[in-house]
């Protein structure tokens, strides 16, 4: 295949995809600032993939300088190379180069944390046995120097055996000397072996001859630390026969009676508190960013207290806030749909503009606002650090459903999107309560909810005041509740039956609350919205535009002409593809209050919910005058053949409660299949959840009709 | 107090002390130790949680919750009286 052609190409445009120098790990305890310090010396131009086999997201950015480009890996955060959930598993596994799709770094950037210097240091300590070219970059050095914590970078780097650059990865202070640092990474000497632990060394190293292949010397010792476990089988079967039989014996020798993983942490820690009083010299004992604040948030009750008023807030907000945009995008659209009429004509093809595109697609751009919103909230709260303390506050209340306050911070992200939410349960060591939580995770309210509710509510609840509070507010509240208080009821029966086990574990880091760096915030913000509006025309479209082609065809002709407008308009919606299928399922959807309408609305938005507003839209706007305004509204004035209305209250409630139990969402479903390694959970999800919401609704109408 | 009757579970708020023995037995015992709860470490019991369970320990500058049934593995000697 080697043609001279090829030999021709631009040398420019081939380097990027050839000349890669290193490979480098990006490697730290968790909220120890990598992805910053990453963001930062990629200079945000990062390639994001998955590894093979897990949803985990693969950051992979490329750090040039004159003469050499290396690639950095950004990876979850670890407290040592002994995994205990699978976020860390998969830390470990790169490093080990067992992750299937990549292959060993060339090199290591270790990241620690200049205010958290004992838990860094056990980890930095265990990447130095790596024996691999290793650069510790000390970060949140501005952080440090405010709590008065002066760190001798010189003395540390000597007795690491590596090089230490201290930098602020949110002011860039520093980089230059690291960025060079990296670049030649694989000139450095790997450290030296530290013996910090004889003994272990020595019953390693005695393994290492016993092998068939050169083995690193890190995965042994972690070996007869962590025991012969499906993760280290790799390392098991390079070894010798005799050297297999012997790792129990070792095991029991070097251990004794003692838990090999207290052991290992009682020798590294004490070593650890020997490094910290030669290197951290005028540093207090205790680093505490103490305030009014936090010492009021660290009382048990107003602390609690706090959490509910945080919610509230955040859910006000994302009403409040965001209706004036929301307005005028919502004036924007129908303006334009009126524009197209009045250039184009009463054409297919200017109906196919201004009521399936523009209408079905503007009607869920609307709710970008609030989304927005919603996330932003959600991001602020994750980097301050207060996610982090709602899961310490809730832990007992979580416990007494027999799941851990851990699954405090999935759910809370669900909020936003049960993908990134179920993502999250990865830090939850128990595989029962995870799977628990990720069967718990999909009642939130998720941000596609959001414009459903919010479209409902504002057309069928009126904006009267409750005291301080506004009523629309206040139900969208409610159906939040109601979403956590299914999906905690769900949790609560599956430990209870299918997932019966013992009480989840529960260790959990306590960040001190830090302000959130606003690049960060606005680099997650605009990823989310890039996501929101892809959506928006990629899917959305496309069901807009099928929706509105089944709506407007097979056109009624011999209508006569003199017909009223909106009778014309009914009869042809009745007799289009999309009426005839809506009477196919109406019988189902008969006893909930629904008609043809609604029911081929909601079948049509089974694999993404939102997409329910966007046939909505089409549908109540085909034949229509633009005059008759706003989808509320005209959702407002629909009425059945007899001239009854279809969203009656017990109704509206009813299509609440569906929307709040239903799984409508392809992309849900999939995380779970990946997340959960079985087709089992995601079907069990769906089915469950379908029941529940038709059922729901049925008790709504039926109840509320009699 | 006798060193044998206090531990992380009986530090009052405010309240220092040094982890002297651990029961590392339990797992999730043996999770704290890798998170740097291990003999010789002096921590201070910055707050709990309603009903006094979960606990939240500070020790050379970070922040750990642990229940109140694993704290109780934990011997200590407290420094000083707390508030
Ligand atoms: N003051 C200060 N804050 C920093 C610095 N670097 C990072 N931060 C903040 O520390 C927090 C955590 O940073 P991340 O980069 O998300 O940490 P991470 O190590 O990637 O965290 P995980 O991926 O969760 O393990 C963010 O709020 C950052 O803004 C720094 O040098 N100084
Ligand atoms: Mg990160």
């Amino acid at each position: 295949m080697t043609s001279s052609a090829e030999i021709r190409v631009p040398a420019d445009e081939i380097t990027v995809a050839k000349r890669i120098d290193a490979s480098i790990a990006v490697v730290g305890n968790p909220n120890s600032g990598k992805s910053t310090l990453f963001n930062r010396l990629t200079g945000l131009k990062q390639r994001i993939g998955n590894y093979p086999g897990v949803t985990v997201e693969k950051h992979i950015g490329l750090l040039k300088t004159d003469d050499k480009v290396v690639e950095l890996v950004d990876l979850p955060g670890t407290h040592s190379l002994s995994a205990h959930s699978l976020e860390e598993q998969i830390a470990v596994d790169v490093i080990f180069g067992r992750m299937a799709g990549t292959k060993t770094p060339d090199g290591v950037l270790a990241v620690l944390d200049a205010t958290n210097l004992y838990q860094g240091l056990f980890l930095v300590q265990q990447l130095v046995e790596l024996e691999l070219p290793t650069v510790v970059a000390l970060t949140m050095n501005d952080a440090a120097e405010k709590s008065g914590i002066q760190v001798d970078t010189a003395e540390l780097s000597a007795l690491l055996g590596v090089p230490v650059y201290p930098v602020v990865a949110t002011t860039g202070a520093g980089l230059d000397m690291l960025r060079h640092a990296l670049a030649g990474i694989i000139e450095l000497t790997p450290p030296r072996r530290v013996r910090i632990w004889p003994q272990l060394t020595a019953a390693a190293e005695r393994l290492a001859q016993d092998s068939r292949a050169p083995l690193r010397f890190a995965e042994l010792e972690r070996l007869l630390i962590d025991g012969p476990t499906a993760s280290n089988q790799l390392i098991v079967g390079k070894l010798s026969d005799v050297a297999r039989s012997q790792i129990e014996a070792v095991r029991a020798e070097l251990f004794e009676d003692e838990p090999p993983i207290a052991r290992d942490a009682r020798i590294r820690y004490t070593w650890v508190r020997e490094v910290l009083g030669k290197v951290q010299k005028s540093a207090p004992v205790y680093v505490t960013w103490r305030s009014k604040v936090t010492d009021f948030l660290n009382r048990p009750v107003p602390g609690t207290i706090g959490l509910f008023f945080v919610m509230a807030i955040v859910f006000q907000a994302v009403f409040a806030w965001a209706t004036p945009v929301m307005d005028a995008i919502d004036a924007a659209s129908s303006s334009l749909s009126g524009v197209v009429f009045e250039r184009l004509g009463d054409t297919a093809f200017s109906s196919l503009i201004a009521d399936g595109i523009i209408a079905g697609v503007g009607s869920v751009v609307v709710f970008l606002p609030q989304i927005l919103i919603l996330f932003l909230f959600i991001i602020l709260l994750e980097d301050s650090g207060y996610l982090a303390r709602a899961a310490y506050l809730m832990d007992r209340l979580m416990r007494s459903v027999g799941l851990s306050g851990q699954s405090i911070i999935p759910m809370i992200s669900s909020f936003a999107c049960a993908v990134p939410g179920i993502m999250a349960t990865r830090v939850i060591p128990n595989r029962r309560d995870r799977i628990a939580t990720i069967m718990a995770a999909p009642f939130m309210t998720c941000s596609a909810r959001l414009p459903v509710y919010a479209l409902l509510i504002a057309a069928f609840v009126p904006a009267t005041k409750v005291g301080f509070l506004n009523l629309q507010g206040l139900v969208l509240m409610g159906l939040y509740l109601f979403g956590i208080v299914m999906g905690i009821l769900t949790a609560l029966i599956m430990r209870k039956t299918a997932l019966r086990g013992p009480k989840p574990p529960f260790a959990l880091m306590l960040p001190e609350f830090r302000r959130p760096n606003l690049q960060t915030v606005a680099i997650q913000l605009l990823g989310r919205a890039k996501v929101f509006l892809k959506r928006a025309g990629t899917v959305i479209f496309a069901v807009a535009v099928v929706v509105w082609s089944l709506a407007y065809f097979p056109r009624a002709d011999d209508l006569p002409a003199d017909l009223d407008p909106n009778t014309a308009s009914a009869l042809q919606m009745e007799q289009s593809w999309l009426g005839r299928a809506g009477k196919v399922v109406e019988p189902v959807f008969e006893p909930l209050g629904w008609d043809w309408r609604v029911s081929s609305a909601v079948i049509a938005s089974f694999p993404a919910r939102e997409v329910v507003i966007a046939v909505l839209g089409t549908v109540y706007a085909v034949g229509d005058d633009a005059d008759e305004g706003t989808l509320s509204g005209r959702l407002k004035s629909a009425t059945r053949p007899d001239g009854s209305k279809v969203f009656t209250l017990p109704m509206v409630i009813g299509l609440l409660i569906f929307y709040a139990c239903c799984l409508q969402c392809a992309a849900t479903l999939a995380i779970i299949r990946r997340e959960t390694n079985s087709w089992r959970w995601p079907i069990f999800a769906w089915t469950y959840m379908t029941t529940i919401g038709y059922i729901g609704a049925l008790l709504a109408f039926q109840l509320g009709s009699a | 107090m006798a060193i044998n009757g206090s531990t992380l579970a009986t530090l009052k708020r405010g309240q220092r002390g040094v982890i002297r023995a651990i029961n590392s037995a339990d797992p999730q015992v043996q999770r704290l130790m890798v998170l740097g709860l291990v003999e010789g470490t002096e921590v201070e019991h910055a707050s709990s949680a309603i009903g006094g369970d979960p606990m939240e320990f500070r020790l050379f500058g970070c922040g750990i919750s642990l229940r109140l049934e694993h704290a109780r593995h934990f011997k200590v000697a407290p420094v000083g009286a707390g508030d």
